[in-house]
């Protein structure tokens, strides 16, 4: 129901979760200096030689990868290694830095993000972004919800929103705790149900890829348990993008998981691959904590 | 022996409380001074101003006399509106004194009542000329002299040449007061009347609503122009050599001199632009300068305080620039800008040089009706009423001054409850 609507906002196939668009034939694995595979059959988002600089600095080198669609790729590397950097150039939320520009190809099933005549206001419909301090609007838990159906005009009616605003704090599992709150304040939440309301605003545009930077950083072990689960129920409908410090939860939650070092993409591969068997020195250092 | 770190602490411990008390004292002591000399302030202004709230007021039993009103009893509106009411008052007088005969004497007699008493018969015999032939005991306002002495300003053992008031003056208040025919009630001429050259006839009223006017073209003007300009250089603007210039001189401007701006009204407004002179519009307009840099800097600080995470939160969600600034940045923003704009408005609601430039401070007796007629302003009327000679005008100027601290007050307050309803509603 909600994939209809949304369907003339996103300007591409309505998506189902159980059938992805044909993929290309032959995937044409880039050039690049990365360990393992970086491309994958059906991919939602590709990047390709991707720099970023802020002003003269190079903070990304030479990154290519992609996304699938319905996996969680997890991000891991040591601290200022470029992870949000890479990250918030999936939705162009680099533009809103000054000195940040970008270079490479990245494309949202097939569409460069970078091309002129992309929209960002679409992009970032599509391409939702959940941030590592939540960061709930300071207006109710309601609001919060229906800010992004309201913009996009979603909705047709009230009833139409409310039904976006149930069934997206459902998914986000936080209905049974807030719904008899709605109208208070979403700050006065938990930090964790916080952070789980920001993940329900986020998927109240029925976004196509979800990115979060350290979303359990600012979270206790039982908030971020929360948080793990339903990122692994929201893989049934999104792509996840995660950064995350913790190797545990990268080992969790994702099925790929991609290492930076420095602003290369040393390894790409597996999870469980990468964790147990790592192929580049850089990464089997970090992971066994030897990096340093 | 040697110390454990525990005793050097201990050691040190009293010096670093004795700091702390001292500092506490300092803080103490100059917070008092401030309230003292608030209070001075105050009880001197107040001590003297209390007194203007009050008017001493003449009882009269006027005859309606048609034979002076209107001889001919056509009661044609033109002739009752120019006949010679004095004449009702100096026969009530005469009557009331009947023993006074010299001429001198005469004129000093019926100078006891306000020449504002004239306009009040006039005024109930337009409003009701069945009253001509009958007899009316009214209250006029005494005049200021009077008033004077009987709120024991003017005192009766000083040597009769330094007084204004002669002893033959004085035994005819007494003689009236005797009589309960003086009294003092409350001013409400002070209230609602313009200027006037008689201190029982001069009012506030014209003031405060030139000022009004003033200060509306003034929110008019510097309130949306201010928000625009700050959100444009907060949210919009490149950083770039342009933009620091603009910011710069913003900053200069701030600290103008207030006189300047009124030199520029006058060369740009009046004698350029060809405005009308002494009207709240071109007053606005030089007060809009002044306020602006203020506005700006204020909406530009509460801007900058948004916090970022609620900007990326926003755009995160596929919010437009213009959508984060209005539905995220400018609520949260606006009662640091509410705040900055009241505190501008209230600077320029004292602000009296700048007008003096531009004319505001003529002599004007009508209440303005409109922000294009000639006014004159709060801060400026108490200008001109502290520069009058007579001593009716000094308790008024500490009275409008009471007023005009009243509003200030009352602006400072409507800012605090203004912040307070934003901040609960966000
Ligand atoms: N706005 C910016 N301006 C200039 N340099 C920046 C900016 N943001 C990040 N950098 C630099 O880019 C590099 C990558 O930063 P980034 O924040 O992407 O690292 P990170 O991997 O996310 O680190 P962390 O794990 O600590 O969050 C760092 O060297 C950082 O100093
Ligand atoms: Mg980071």
């Amino acid at each position: 129901m909600l994939n209809q609507k949304h369907a003339v906002l996103l300007e591409s196939p309505a998506k189902t979760n159980d059938v992805p668009p044909p993929s290309p034939v032959q995937i044409q694995e880039p050039d690049t200096k990365t360990v393992g595979r970086v491309t994958v059959d059906k991919p939602i988002m590709t990047t390709r030689n991707v720099d970023v600089y802020y002003g003269d600095k190079q903070a990304i080198i030479d990154v290519s990868i992609d996304v699938a669609y319905n996996e969680v790729l997890s991000m891991i590397g040591p601290s200022g290694c470029g992870k949000s950097t890479f990250l918030r150039c999936l939705n162009r939320m680099n533009d809103t830095i000054e000195s940040a520009r970008v270079t490479g190809k990245i494309e949202l099933e097939g569409h460069d993000i970078y091309d002129k005549k992309t929209d960002v206001v679409t992009l970032r419909a599509r391409v939702g972004m959940v941030f590592q301090k939540p960061n709930p609007f300071p207006k109710s838990v309601y609001e919060n919800v229906a800010y992004g159906p309201r913009i996009h005009g979603l909705a047709r009616n009230q009833s139409e929103l409310d039904e976006i605003v149930q069934t997206s704090l459902r998914r986000a599992g936080l209905w049974d705790e807030v719904k008899d709150r709605l109208g208070q304040p979403g700050t006065g939440l938990s930090g964790g149900q916080q952070q789980r309301l920001c993940i329900a605003r986020c998927i109240a545009v029925n976004p196509d890829v979800i990115l979060m930077d350290e979303p359990c950083s600012a979270l206790d072990p039982i908030a971020t348990a929360r948080i793990e689960e339903l990122i692994d129920e929201l893989r049934q409908n999104y792509s996840i993008v995660i950064v995350t410090h913790s190797m545990q939860q990268a080992a969790r939650v994702s099925q790929r998981t991609a290492y930076f070092h420095l602003g290369d993409l040393i390894e790409v591969g597996e999870t469980a691959t990468i964790f147990t068997n790592p192929q580049d020195k850089l990464t089997e250092d970090y992971l066994t904590g030897r990096f340093g | 022996m040697t110390m454990t770190t525990a005793d050097k602490i201990q050691a040190g411990l009293k010096k670093r409380y004795a700091a702390e008390r001292r500092f506490r004292s300092y803080g103490l002591v100059s917070v008092t001074i401030g309230l003292a000399a608030l209070l001075f302030l105050f009880m001197s202004i107040i001590g003297k101003g209390y007194t203007a709230f009050q008017q001493t007021y003449l009882k009269l039993d006027v005859q309606f006399d048609e034979a002076i009103i209107d001889p001919q009893a056509t009661r044609d509106p033109q002739t009752l509106a120019r006949a010679d009411y004095g004449k009702l008052i100096k026969k009530t007088m005469r009557e009331r004194f009947p023993d006074v005969k010299n001429r001198r004497d005469k004129r000093k007699l019926y100078k006891l009542a306000s020449p504002g008493a004239v306009f009040i018969i006039q005024d109930m015999v337009r409003k009701d000329p069945e009253l001509i032939g009958t007899t009316q005991t009214i209250w006029v306002p005494a005049d200021d002299d009077v008033d004077m002495f009987i709120k024991g300003y003017i005192n009766r053992d000083d040597p009769e040449s330094a007084r204004r008031l002669k002893d033959k003056e004085i035994a005819w208040i007494d003689a009236l007061a005797a009589t309960g025919s003086l009294e003092k009630r409350f001013n409400k001429t002070f209230f609602t009347a313009g200027d006037s050259r008689e201190p029982e006839l001069a009012g506030i009223w014209g003031a405060v609503v030139g000022s009004f006017y003033t200060l509306l073209v003034t929110l008019v003007l510097s309130f949306p122009i201010g928000v625009a300009t700050a959100v444009y250089l907060q949210e919009f603007a490149p950083r770039n050599r342009w933009t620091d210039l603009i910011e710069v001189n913003i900053n200069n401007l701030a600290a103008v001199p207030s006189i300047v701006f009124g030199l520029l009204g006058l060369s740009v407004f009046l004698n350029f632009m060809a405005l009308p002179r002494s009207a709240p519009l071109v007053g606005g307009l030089v007060l809009s300068l002044m306020t602006l840099p203020t506005v700006i800097i204020a909406s530009r600080a509460s801007l900058q305080s948004v916090p970022p995470s609620i900007r990326e939160g926003a755009l995160g969600m596929g919010a437009s620039q213009m959508q984060m600034i209005a539905h995220h940045v400018l609520p949260l923003a606006m009662p640091g800008m509410l705040t900055g704009t009241i505190i501008g408005m209230a600077r320029a609601l004292g602000e009296s040089a700048p007008l003096l430039m531009i004319g505001m401070v003529a002599f004007i007796v009508n209440i303005p009706e409109g922000p294009l007629d000639p006014s004159t302003v709060l801060p400026v009327q108490i200008y001109l009423w502290a520069d009058t000679p007579e001593r009716a005008f000094v308790e008024r100027t500490s009275a409008a001054t009471l007023v005009l601290l009243a509003f200030l007050v009352a602006m400072n307050g409507a800012a605090v409850w203004l912040r307070k309803r934003f901040e609960q509603r966000w």
